[in-house]
């Protein structure tokens, strides 16, 4: 990054340097909740609340951290505000909690949290930090409510739970796809997502990893 | 960064300091949070159950739920015997401390399920059930158990309501699942759900009868009072809940205690 | 209890497939798909780590974190489940470095082969995640054992096919938006559409 300014490091990571479309990270956790916009919702801003929390503490200290323990010192600070994201999700909204199930711990091991902490926050000042965090958190958080948006309103012709399209078993015309709920969808959408985001935007496609040359040996006979 | 940071003082200073900061931190939030989770947690599982009995609306404030609330008696059962007891037997000092989870995991208070026992897929049953019991002017109008079983991801845990009559269905749902969207998730689907209330569990020789039937019931047969549409496209979350109500509405269930409350033997509500 | 343990390693491997049911550990499933052998080390690793992690994980949560855990210490009162994402991950940290400096010191030809990938074991979301469906499902230590191992085996063998799937892939002309990454997560849905046909499998 050759200049640091705070319009940057927020905007950035949302459309050009998306963190899941481009580099691949944090998917985890974040597919298996893309069945309902609630959850995907919920969980885009607990992540970014972790990562622009965490970075900001990394950066507070990092003139402090000895750089054999660097790892587990993020990892702790990370692992403690997830804690308390969870303990507080299970303190006001004991429904949703339940529904996201382990995937609130798995945002540990997200690697974006990671990723922004030891690439930015060990370089950069707590306020930057701060920013880079909810700048990387809205660009994961704004692919995670693209693909519910997808699923949950083709899947079940909701959207957070109102019916928009209204479906045939409650005497409407829309007949629910029902594989848009199951897991393979989620691989689909992302993989489109990614395709519409490259055409969009030549300079991120990747190369081929191999070329087809043309035939040039003439038929012996 | 300075090399002083790699000394070994430095490292474990630092390294301790944030252990200290952050057990502090997760520590304290965990404290200060437990009550709200507590009644948080308390205040869905009423939820739950008067859902089930139909007591209360679809998004009812926390005001409404405790008052609908106390209309209920929880109540310990013995399932062996079929009879009441005091919490007290099974270890608990009162019947709000009574948690059913737990005393299916304690050893000394559940019984292990052989596999051809154990229909429902639960390993093991416990010794001791709560039911909710709601009295009328001539006396239970309504007896909400809990229920449990494997479906095809999950179990499923639910409350069963029966009229004061022990056999037919007021309403039945589940408040636990993880069972695929769209699919067995329509377990939740309140469509499915209001096909059970009137529904009867038992047929005339007291065997249980309930049972869901794919392709629709058909009106005229004679089973239909215990027939319910199983749900579309979920074959086998359909048969884990009809395996999961045989198991808790049978002998090793709550059939003995059903009929020992009819016949006055239960002991006193 | 065989059978019971035979089932769940079977569900472990194919139904609830950590990669393709639960989309887990994708990051490094994504990143290292390219080559067969690097799949195969990941996989290996990932099946070890995994078959040590979640039943060490499993006795601390038993023995020291879940309520009434510490009725031994004479405070059957006192809950400490809410430090277990921490303890897991330390756990899980310290599990790595330990099995990469014993790798390094008697077995080196097999560090040589799986030493670049552990570090990243670390960070992948499958071996966390195997630990707190652990807690959640509420396994004992030999289920715990059987799921760690099986969770291992399912994902190895979902990144070891992607890989092959990828080896070949790259002979083909793919539109240009779609190449690397696109395919890639196509590619894996179609995998993770195959392996919803083991749905409901049960011994």
């Amino acid at each position: 990054m050759s200049e640091v300014t705070i319009k940057k490091v927020l905007v950035e990571p949302i459309l050009s340097n998306n963190p899941i479309a481009l580099q691949i990270l944090g998917i985890c956790s974040a597919l298996a909740v893309t069945t309902s916009l609630k959850l995907s919702l919920v969980m885009a801003i607990a992540v970014s609340l972790v990562t622009a929390f965490s970075s900001m503490f990394v950066a507070m200290i990092r003139s402090h951290i000895p750089s054999a323990i660097r790892i587990i010192v993020q990892m702790t600070i990370i692992a403690s505000l997830v804690i308390v994201v969870d303990q507080v999700l299970k303190a006001y909204a004991y429904e949703i909690s339940k529904q996201l199930s382990v995937f609130v711990g798995l945002i540990i091991t997200n690697c974006i949290v990671m990723g922004r902490a030891e690439a930015f926050a060990m370089q950069n000042g707590p306020v930057l930090s701060f920013l880079d965090g909810i700048g990387n958190g809205a660009g994961y958080g704004l692919m995670l409510v693209a693909v519910a948006v997808i699923r949950e309103l083709l899947g079940s012709g909701k959207l957070l739970g109102f019916e928009i399209l209204p479906t045939i078993a409650n005497g409407g015309w829309y007949q629910p796809n029902g594989l848009l709920l199951l897991p393979p969808s989620a691989f689909f959408i992302i993989g489109l997502i990614i395709w519409g985001v490259r055409t969009y935007d030549r300079k991120q496609a990747e190369g081929a990893d191999y070329k087809l040359s043309a035939h040039k040996v003439k038929e012996a006979f | 960064m300075s090399k002083s940071n790699d000394t070994i003082q430095k490292t474990i200073i630092v390294a301790l300091a944030l252990c200290i900061v952050c057990s502090i931190f997760v520590a304290g939030s965990a404290v200060l949070l437990k009550p709200v989770q507590v009644s948080n947690r308390m205040l869905n599982m009423k939820e739950n159950i008067l859902r089930a009995g139909g007591m209360i609306g679809v998004h009812p404030s926390k005001k409404e739920v405790e008052e609908a609330f106390t209309a209920v008696v929880p109540r310990i059962v013995n399932l062996e015997t079929g009879q009441f007891v005091e919490p007290s037997e099974a270890g608990y000092s009162s019947v709000d401390a009574f948690d059913q989870k737990r005393v299916s995991q304690n050893p000394n208070l559940s019984k292990v399920l052989s596999s051809s026992e154990d229909m429902a897929g639960i390993k093991r049953r416990e010794r001791f059930a709560k039911v909710y019991l709601v009295k009328g002017d001539d006396g239970i109008e309504k007896i909400i158990l809990p229920v449990r079983g494997y479906g095809l991801w999950s179990t499923l845990y639910g409350f069963m309501a029966l009229k004061g009559d022990g056999n037919t269905v007021l309403g039945f749902g589940f408040y636990e699942h993880a069972e695929t969207p769209g699919l067995g998730g329509e377990v939740d689907n309140p469509n499915w759900k209001a096909l059970w209330p009137g529904k009867e569990i038992y047929d005339d020789s007291g065997n249980v009868a309930v049972a869901l039937v794919k392709g629709g019931v058909q009106p005229e047969s004679p089973t239909a009072r215990y027939s319910v549409d199983s749900l579309a496209g979920a074959t086998l979350t359909s048969r884990g809940v009809q395996n999961l109500l045989h198991y808790w509405m049978g002998q090793e269930g709550y059939k003995t205690f059903l009929n020992k409350l009819k016949s006055g033997e239960a002991g006193n509500v | 209890m065989f059978e019971h343990l035979l089932s769940l390693l079977i569900k472990a491997i194919f139904v609830e497939n950590m990669a393709l049911a639960f989309f887990l550990g994708m990051c490094t499933f994504m990143a290292l798909s390219k080559k067969i052998e690097a799949a195969v080390g990941l996989g290996i690793a990932v099946v070890v780590v995994l078959g040590i992690t979640v039943p060490i994980n499993n006795i601390i949560y038993n023995g020291l974190l879940r309520e009434g855990a510490l009725a031994w210490a004479g405070a059957p009162d006192v809950d400490l489940s809410f430090l277990g994402l921490l303890t897991y991950i330390g756990v899980i940290a310290a599990i790595v470095q330990i099995l990469e400096m014993v790798l390094d010191k008697y077995f080196p030809a097999l560090y040589n082969a799986l030493g670049v990938f552990l570090p990243l074991i670390t960070v992948n979301c499958a071996i966390m995640g195997a630990s707190l469906f652990m807690v959640e499902r509420d396994y004992n230590l030999a289920e715990s054992t059987v799921y760690g191992v099986g969770a291992g085996v399912g994902w190895a063998l979902s990144i070891i096919a992607l890989a092959g799937i990828r080896e070949k892939l790259k002979y083909s002309d793919v539109p240009e938006g779609l190449r690397g990454l696109g395919i890639t997560f196509i590619t894996v849905g179609l995998m993770s559409l195959g392996f919803m046909s083991f749905s409901g499998v049960s011994l």
